[in-house]
């Protein structure tokens, strides 16, 4: 058949059943994302002979002699369209997955004649997991926001990210945006069962079929414990997880992979085996879990080599404690506040599944281009479990679609390298939306009683807390979600009596794994709501309940043990500004008030206190060159993923060698690149990353300088010393490196404030007005920053209101977008940031880390502002309003 | 998505054509069909290559509507003095979960046909007493009520090898007062009830149920009802449903309280007249 892509003629032949998204990919068109493939998300819109449609629901062969229009076919990046334009002029994206899809729908008559009230319904289509909508809603109001690159210097500027223009134009490759000659698809057959035994495989028939190039089964797999939780020190998930396991642990759990020569054929082929299965007892309940009599669920396992810390109780981390005496102290205490609070398991949702596609190159080294937040940990990993030499791997990553902690796994890595070095033939193994509710890890769901004791002054005098975390069927991530989670959210306090009990099980359901705030939030709901009632109950402001306890310079930052190692320090402490700023700005006006008798206001507000960086070690190498143009070319190992280091580390480069943001070109996320970086995770890009592009910056201008002799400066018209101007690149080349370790760390607060309206009637929550104080030291890029801070209250309003992923004896119930909200623009509210001016000691230029820290408070504050509205205290994630509803009618 | 397990996709241009099967069956704008695996399909034939007209005004004044109408096509056919109900055809077509964009493609018999809870077209047929035309593969045809075909999630009174070929309004309750109220666990979310009812010119009122039920639920009176005879008759419903877009007790709650506004919006409308 033939059809025309932006103008040009293609003649293609789909096959039966085909949608136009893959037909048109195939074709070279990677501009067109795979979202979800169901229509739901929006990433894959197209124009067809100028109408707006999903590409992924639309039958190839209906594109028939008709006209396609991709994003690319617009504009590009040296002639942007006028949409285009104002998306980089407003930095309406972050990771720029789902822009492809933006774009065109704000390209079309219906958006560009419409009313600005109306864009969420007309956007309801398109989903964004990153920005929070603010940025592109400015964008299709064409308001500009930005900077450009081109004037010398960087720091403090809303200087444009580098692959603006290609992001919008969907010239910026993603992971699977590549062609490959002959390559090859992994497809996995998946246990319908969550507790099962695999007596025998018999894959004969699969194998017989043509186009099947490999079946691999447990038989095939290196008898290798690994964790697919990654870490820089590798011990700090257990390793309890095999590649291919004959023990089945949870539902969707890997039985057997198919490597063929296309996806069909190989998911046609899964179908073609036999599995025999023993069934085996399963528990789902992380309380029963723990009880005797439970089935174990990595019972056979010993736990000093797995590191599991009791296989025989389910019980995969624990930890217990108490620094005074609680129970003398809540007897004692004027004010006694006492619950239990749940929260649900979330999915990440990043526009961009899991994905990795691998081959050898010309010298037979195995190469794996992969979503990864962390490769260079999956390259220590992987030469671990394969016995690879290291330097017979390289592990890189293009831009990654989002991430949120999802892709701080070995999920995808494995499979392909065990298809590419069994066939020789390049293999990908790309998650469906589905893989990424069924098994992919998923947010900690957690149960946290806490009882806090104070005086009638509202000085905090016990606090007694309780977790409770299901891991699920594997411990990635487990121990470091327990331990953290209950580390910073109670460590804020200076409560003198505390007791800790905290324990992540094992259970056959899905696993659980990393999450934006690892562990904190949850932790941060219960608490934060105990301490809203305790100063309901003393009868202050919830905000100076906070004033009074809070810690500060000077008070240890312990949880329970005052003898504890840390390399937490102070910093730049913006605790009370924080908290000023989220009060002032909650008095100011909001959206109108609704009208009727059924609405019931109310106002709330929680912090969240974080660590700027992850604990125990997070290594960055960076290796920065002068180039005789001079420009810089920076080599660094963190990741893309939306989170903005790339914008800040040509900003850092620029400010400190006195040239525009635009002439510093950086290489990332390769380990045959930078010498090493931990990953992107904990918030690291910019004040681990950073700090190292920070210091080679430093040096190699200290070296320029040297060689410029004394009395040199550098200015934008390049190296200026007593007998002239000399262009910078005459000193080059010249090459640095900048090391940091990630220690020690400071302290980053968020304080978060709503306003809200609750109809009795129906359980509605409708945010009037929601605002964050946010202490971020310097703010390096302020656009961008406002941004990711945006992004955080984004993703936990839907945490808080809507999103759940239920499973029902092990099986996930909700295994598509459809049945799985993800926050569209209009369940968004605009989210007013305020800046302390602190400044951090620790970080590069006085920044802090502003990852994970926006989602923390959000959940408690607005559960705080429903309790003021209607009475009831919510103690359950999400406040869906069904569940509102029955606090007000059950 | 990819459906992988098709051995052919037919564009047949007489009925006689069709040709279906148990595992080839109608494909209309095909926004559900390509959303989730079909792993049991091995054919699809493409409806909308009979180039149907997408609605025709018919002459006894009702509305006979294409079953591959798409919905766009559906929210464009333009006002008309005797048809007082179309605000409902576009009120219905806003419900649908799925953006301005999929109405280009989906149709209003894929869209019945689909059988979901939320199936917007099914609470418009069910509040119009709209009929489908069945084509049955002995080349004949049968009428059914939108809502009397839809039994339950994903399951119709259709055979396989039968096709809807039309939704037919009658003139009567294409002239009548509208109503319609939705709500959904977010503001533009998945619907979690939808109700969307009429008021015919001698006063009988119809109002359809969607959404929270597993099946359309029609409720009738021949006149504007109390408040409390309406409110017993929504409590009366059998079939309200748990899912990821609301919890039964609550939808039937919502249900109960978006049923007396319905009514208190004719009874002003009555009051006017």
């Amino acid at each position: 058949m033939r059809f025309a892509v932006n103008g040009e003629p293609v003649d293609a032949e789909p096959f039966p059943g085909q949608c136009l998204r893959t037909l048109l990919r195939e074709t070279g068109r990677t501009e067109v994302k795979k979202g979800c493939d169901a229509g739901d998300c929006g990433a894959c819109g197209v124009l067809l002979d100028g109408e707006p449609v999903h590409s992924c629901i639309v039958p190839a062969h209906r594109a028939a002699g008709r006209e396609v229009t991709t994003v690319a076919g617009l504009g590009t990046p040296e002639q942007l369209s006028p949409v285009q334009q104002r998306f980089v002029d407003a930095a309406g994206f972050q990771c720029g997955f789902c822009t492809a899809g933006m774009v065109v729908t704000a390209s079309t008559e219906e958006v560009r004649t419409a009313d600005e009230a109306d864009l969420p319904r007309l956007f309801k289509g398109n989903l964004c997991r990153c920005t929070g909508y603010r940025s592109i809603h400015d964008a299709l109001a064409g308001r500009s926001t930005t900077e450009e690159r081109g004037v010398a210097g960087g720091i403090g500027r809303a200087v444009r990210a580098p692959a603006a223009e290609r992001i919008v134009t969907g010239r910026e490759p993603f992971t699977l945006d590549l062609a490959t000659t002959a390559l090859t698809h992994i497809a996995v057959l998946k246990s319908p069962h969550p507790s099962a035994r695999i007596r025998s495989i018999d894959a004969a028939a699969a194998l017989a079929m043509e186009g099947v190039l490999a079946v691999l089964t447990h038989e095939d797999a290196p008898d290798v414990l690994f964790s697919t939780g990654r870490h820089q020190n590798r011990l700090e998930d257990p390793d309890d997880t095999l590649v291919l396991d004959p023990v089945i642990r949870f539902a969707g759990q890997r039985v057997a992979a198919v490597v063929a020569e296309t996806i069909g054929l190989a998911e046609a082929a899964c179908r073609a085996i036999a599995v025999d299965y023993e069934v085996l007892p399963a528990v789902f309940d992380p309380e029963e879990a723990r009880s005797a009599g439970a089935p174990l669920v990595h019972g056979e396992k010993d736990p000093l080599a797995t590191r599991i810390s009791e296989p025989g109780r389910n019980v995969v981390a624990q930890k217990h404690g108490e620094l005074g005496d609680v129970d003398a102290a809540l007897e004692a205490a004027d004010v006694v506040v006492s619950g239990t609070w749940r929260t649900a398991r979330v999915a990440h949702a990043s526009l961009e599944t899991h994905a990795t596609r691998g081959w050898l190159d010309a010298d037979g080294r195995l190469v794996l281009r992969t979503s990864s937040q962390v490769p260079y940990l999956v390259h220590a990993e992987l030469c671990r479990l394969f016995g690879l030499e290291p330097e017979r791997l390289r592990v890189f990553t293009a831009r990654v679609g989002g991430g949120f902690g999802g892709k701080q796994e070995l999920l995808t890595e494995d499979l392909v390298t065990l298809a590419v070095l069994r066939t020789g033939r390049p293999a990908q193994y790309e998650f469906t939306r589905e893989d990424e509710f069924t098994i992919a890890p998923l947010r900690h769901p957690k149960r946290v009683a806490v009882t806090l004791g104070a005086t009638a002054e509202g000085v905090l005098t016990a606090m007694d807390v309780d977790v409770l975390a299901d891991t699920g069927a594997y411990g990635n991530h487990g121990p470091g979600v327990m331990f953290h989670g209950s580390h910073e959210s109670l460590a804020v306090y200076r409560a003198p009596n505390r007791r800790v009990h905290t324990e992540a099980v094992y259970t056959n359901n899905p696993p659980s794994g990393a999450f934006r705030g690892y562990g904190l939030g949850q932790v941060m709901f219960a608490l934060e709501s105990a301490m809203d009632e305790v100063a309901r109950r003393v009868g202050i402001s919830p905000f100076e309940l906070r004033r009074r306890n809070a810690i500060a310079p000077g008070d240890p930052i312990v949880v329970t043990d005052p003898h504890e190692e840390t390399d937490l320090q102070y910093g730049g402490y913006g605790l009370p500004e924080a908290l000023d700023l989220a009060e002032a700005a909650l008095e100011e006006p909001g959206e109108p008030t609704p009208h009727g008798p059924d609405w019931r206001l109310g106002s709330g507000m929680a912090l969240g206190m974080i660590a700027t960086m992850p604990p125990r070690g997070h290594f960055s190498e960076v290796r920065l060159r002068l180039d005789p143009d001079g420009g810089a070319s920076l080599d660094v190992g963190t990741a893309e993923f939306g989170n903005g280091t790339t914008t800040v580390h040509a900003q850092i480069v620029a400010e400190l060698l006195a040239i525009a943001p635009d002439r510093v070109r950086i290489r990332q996320s390769d380990t045959d690149g930078a010498r090493y970086d931990t990953g992107a995770f904990g918030s690291a890009g910019t004040v681990v990353a950073g700090k190292a592009v920070h210091l080679a910056a430093l040096a190699l201008r200290d070296r320029v300088l040297a060689a410029a002799g004394p009395g040199a400066s550098l200015g934008p018209d390049g190296v200026r010393t007593p007998s002239g101007v000399a262009p910078l690149g005459a000193f080059a080349p010249l090459m640095t490196t900048g090391t940091a370790d990630g220690t020690p760390r400071g302290l980053a607060f968020n304080v978060h404030g709503f306003r809200v309206a609750v109809h009795v009637g129906t359980g509605e929550v409708r945010i009037l007005k929601s605002v964050q104080g946010v202490d971020a030291g310097t703010v390096l890029n302020p656009e961008q920053l406002r941004g990711q801070v945006e992004g955080g209250p984004a993703q936990a309003i839907g945490s808080a209101l809507y999103e759940e992923v239920t499973v029902v004896d092990g099986h996930v119930t909700t295994r598509v977008l459809r049945n799985y909200h993800v926050p569209q623009m209009a369940d968004v509210p605009r989210t007013e940031v305020r800046f302390a001016a602190t400044y951090d000691d620790l970080g590069p230029f006085g920044a802090k880390s502003m990852s994970e820290a926006p989602y923390n408070p959000v959940a408690p504050a607005l559960a705080n502002a429903i309790r003021d509205a209607v009475g009831v205290r919510p103690h359950e994630l999400p406040m869906s309003r069904d569940r509102v509803w029955r606090l007000l009618h059950r | 998505m990819d459906l992988p397990t098709l051995t052919e996709v037919r564009l047949p241009t007489t009925r006689v054509e069709l040709a279906l099967s148990d595992t080839v069956i109608p494909l209309g704008g095909g926004t559900w069909l390509f959303s989730e695996p079909q792993d049991h399909l091995t054919g699809l034939v493409d409806l909308t290559a009979l180039g149907w007209t997408p609605w025709e005004r018919r002459p006894d004044g009702g509305l006979s509507v294409a079953a591959t109408c798409t919905i766009a096509q559906l929210t464009r056919i333009p006002a008309d003095p005797g048809w007082r109900a179309l605000p409902l055809f576009r009120q219905c077509a806003e419900s649908l979960l799925q953006s301005f964009k999929v109405w280009n493609t989906a149709t209003v018999g894929g869209n019945i046909a689909t059988a979901l809870a939320a199936g917007a077209l099914i609470g418009l047929g069910g509040a119009l007493d709209a009929e489908l035309v069945i084509w049955t593969p002995d080349g004949g045809e049968r009428r059914q009520r939108v809502a009397d075909a839809v039994l339950a999630q994903r399951t119709t009174t259709l055979v396989p090898c039968e096709v809807i070929r039309s939704i037919e309004f009658d003139s009567v309750p294409l002239a009548a007062r509208t109503a319609f109220r939705r709500i959904a666990l977010s503001p533009l979310g998945r619907a979690g009830t939808v109700l969307a009812a009429r008021q015919d010119a001698d006063g009988a009122f119809v109002l359809c149920v969607t959404g929270g039920t597993t099946r359309p639920e029609v409720v009738r009176f021949p006149s504007l009802p109390s408040a409390a005879e309406l409110a017993t008759a929504v409590a009366a419903i059998p079939s309200w449903f748990t899912d990821a877009h609301g919890a039964a007790d609550w939808r039937e709650a919502v249900s109960r309280l978006l049923a007396e506004e319905i009514r208190q919006e004719l009874a002003g409308a009555e009051a006017a007249r």
